[in-house]
């Protein structure tokens, strides 16, 4: 007993340390400039993340735009139909793979079928890249999840005379909602923080992207960019984009948690 | 005999099947069933586990081919149009024809308000002034409506077993279906509840066909007006169910009913 609680105090220490670490670290230079400034030029003080934060929202919007329908409609179609469709396995197959692949090299595929040919780095092709990570993610959630509903209420909404169709979304979907929101909130928190993929596509960019077709900042490549830089006052703003960043994928976790919970509330009322 | 009682005697036809088997892949469930069920009567379908009696109930509303590799062959007629000739969409059939399942299964997510519209609701039916009176009449049939008319906003799940399947077969009946099939409605239920499904039963089949497969030979000799007995996928005899009770055609029905196997 002593050991396990051990085992997880020890496992909750790293978390802990990062926190406090960030907190002390880059607290003091989260101010208003943070949120609205860009990267000035070297030698210069001040700047911050603004460009950052908006490329992360951009391309992370777009992935989840492109994403989520798309691994809904995978999720569906291998839960639904797959028991009669010889498609099934090899799709199922092919997303395990897709989820397994390392994310850099997500990032060297997308480079090689959108920048290449485009002939330059884009806000697009990382979103891009974030999406083919998302769309497994949520595609085998949804999956498990819409298998876990019994077929006792497929069959009753099919006996009132609905539509396949409308059985799946308005039974079977809803009914498997809550778990599949949150399988969503936490792939796009996991999109939100990926680094690799977007080394090779978004590239990032000392401003704001003027375009879908433009080199884009994000937070993890630009706190990459801050941080390896030799100057203090670039480390200090690293430290900064650090802690939203950490801050952001914490908060969307803790939504996940209080929306689900508020369901079952709902539902057990 | 009077012409009266000759229609009394000969109702109308419902629902016949002529030769209907049923398969799960190369597996055939039922050998080739032919019953006729006549309009606003209760038939009751009797047999051990595992003797097709379901399996034949599914095919009537073409449940039984949504399990992946099953399929039905042969004819089912609803007022003579057969509902597996090409080009019949099964889910126009489902709606002329409802259905209650064994384990009762209220829509999880939605109250019993939503529950009982559901049919019209999700066929897009949102106007509250045509769905109030159908949830209300449905209810009274259902003979739930005294016991949730103030908390038609809560969800259905939070009702007890009985009441859940009250529930159902209000659902069912929204969409005012002139057949009725149950599979075992009342196994999972305890006796009170099965007493009151059963008198609601003898009061909904006035209005609507009923066909109701059952584990409990009481109940079919206590409610229903025709019985056929169904032994390894074939249906045995059927016929007017006090003549099966007391007066069997067939060895193997004497047997089930007086208890020696099954």
């Amino acid at each position: 007993m002593i050991l396990l609680v051990t085992g997880c105090a020890l496992a909750v220490l790293p978390l802990l340390a990062i926190l406090m670490h960030l907190l002390r670290e880059g607290a003091s230079s989260i101010d208003l400039n943070f949120f609205t400034q860009v990267q000035k030029p070297v030698g210069e003080l001040g700047g911050g993340m603004a460009h950052a934060i908006l490329g992360t929202a951009a391309q992370v919007g777009l992935a989840a735009g492109l994403g989520v329908p798309l691994g809904l409609a995978c999720g569906i179609y291998l839960a639904e139909y797959g028991g009669r469709e010889r498609l099934a396995g090899p799709v199922r197959f092919a997303l395990e793979l897709l989820a397994s692949t390392p994310s850099i090299l997500v990032g060297v595929f997308v480079y090689g079928v959108i920048v290449v040919p485009m002939k330059k780095f884009s806000l697009f092709s990382g979103a891009l890249a974030l999406m083919v990570i998302l769309l497994p993610l949520v595609a085998r959630t949804s999956e498990e999840l819409l298998r876990l509903i019994p077929q006792h209420l497929r069959e009753a909404g099919l006996a009132l005379g609905l539509p396949r169709w409308k059985v799946i979304l308005s039974v079977v979907l809803r009914s498997a909602w809550p778990g599949v929101w949150a399988a969503i909130l936490l792939g796009i928190a996991r999109i939100a923080g990926e680094t690799a993929p977007l080394v090779l596509t978004s590239f990032g960019n000392p401003t704001f992207p003027r375009g879908l077709d433009q080199p884009s900042a994000s937070l993890p490549l630009q706190i990459y960019t801050y941080a390896i830089s030799p100057f203090d006052e670039w480390h200090r703003l690293a430290w900064a984009g650090a802690l939203v960043l950490v801050f952001t994928v914490l908060a969307l976790n803790a939504i996940t948690r209080l929306t689900g919970g508020s369901n079952e509330r709902r539902r057990a009322d | 005999m009077s012409a009266d009682e000759q229609t009394k005697l000969q109702p109308r036809i419902e629902l016949e099947t002529i030769g209907l088997q049923a398969y799960f892949g190369e597996t055939r469930a039922v050998h080739g069933v032919s019953l006729r069920m006549p309009r606003h009567r209760l038939t009751a379908l009797i047999g051990p586990s595992g003797c097709g009696k379901s399996t034949f109930i599914r095919c009537l509303n073409r449940l039984h081919e949504e399990i992946p590799g099953a399929r039905a062959e042969g004819q089912v007629l609803l007022e003579g149009e057969d509902i597996y000739r090409r080009g019949v969409d099964p889910v126009l059939i489902r709606r002329r024809i409802g259905m209650v399942f064994q384990r009762p299964n209220p829509f999880p997510t939605m109250s019993i308000y939503e529950n009982v519209a559901s049919g019209l609701l999700l066929a897009g039916v949102k106007d509250r002034r045509t769905l109030d009176p159908i949830v209300e009449r449905s209810l009274k049939q259902a003979a739930l409506w005294d016991e949730v008319k103030d908390q038609l906003k809560r969800t259905g799940t939070r009702l007890s077993g009985g009441q859940q399947q009250r529930l159902c077969i209000a659902r069912a009946l929204a969409v005012e279906p002139p057949v009725l099939l149950m599979d075992e409605p009342t196994s999972a239920l305890d006796p009170i509840s099965t007493a009151r499904i059963e008198e609601l039963l003898l009061e909904l089949k006035k209005a609507v066909t009923v066909v109701m497969v059952t584990h409990n030979m009481q109940q079919a000799a206590r409610i229903s007006d025709q019985t056929a007995f169904f032994l390894l996928g074939d249906m045995v005899e059927s016929g007017p169910t006090d003549a099966i009770f007391t007066n069997p055609k067939d060895q193997r029905t004497e047997q089930y009913i007086t208890g020696r196997f099954g």
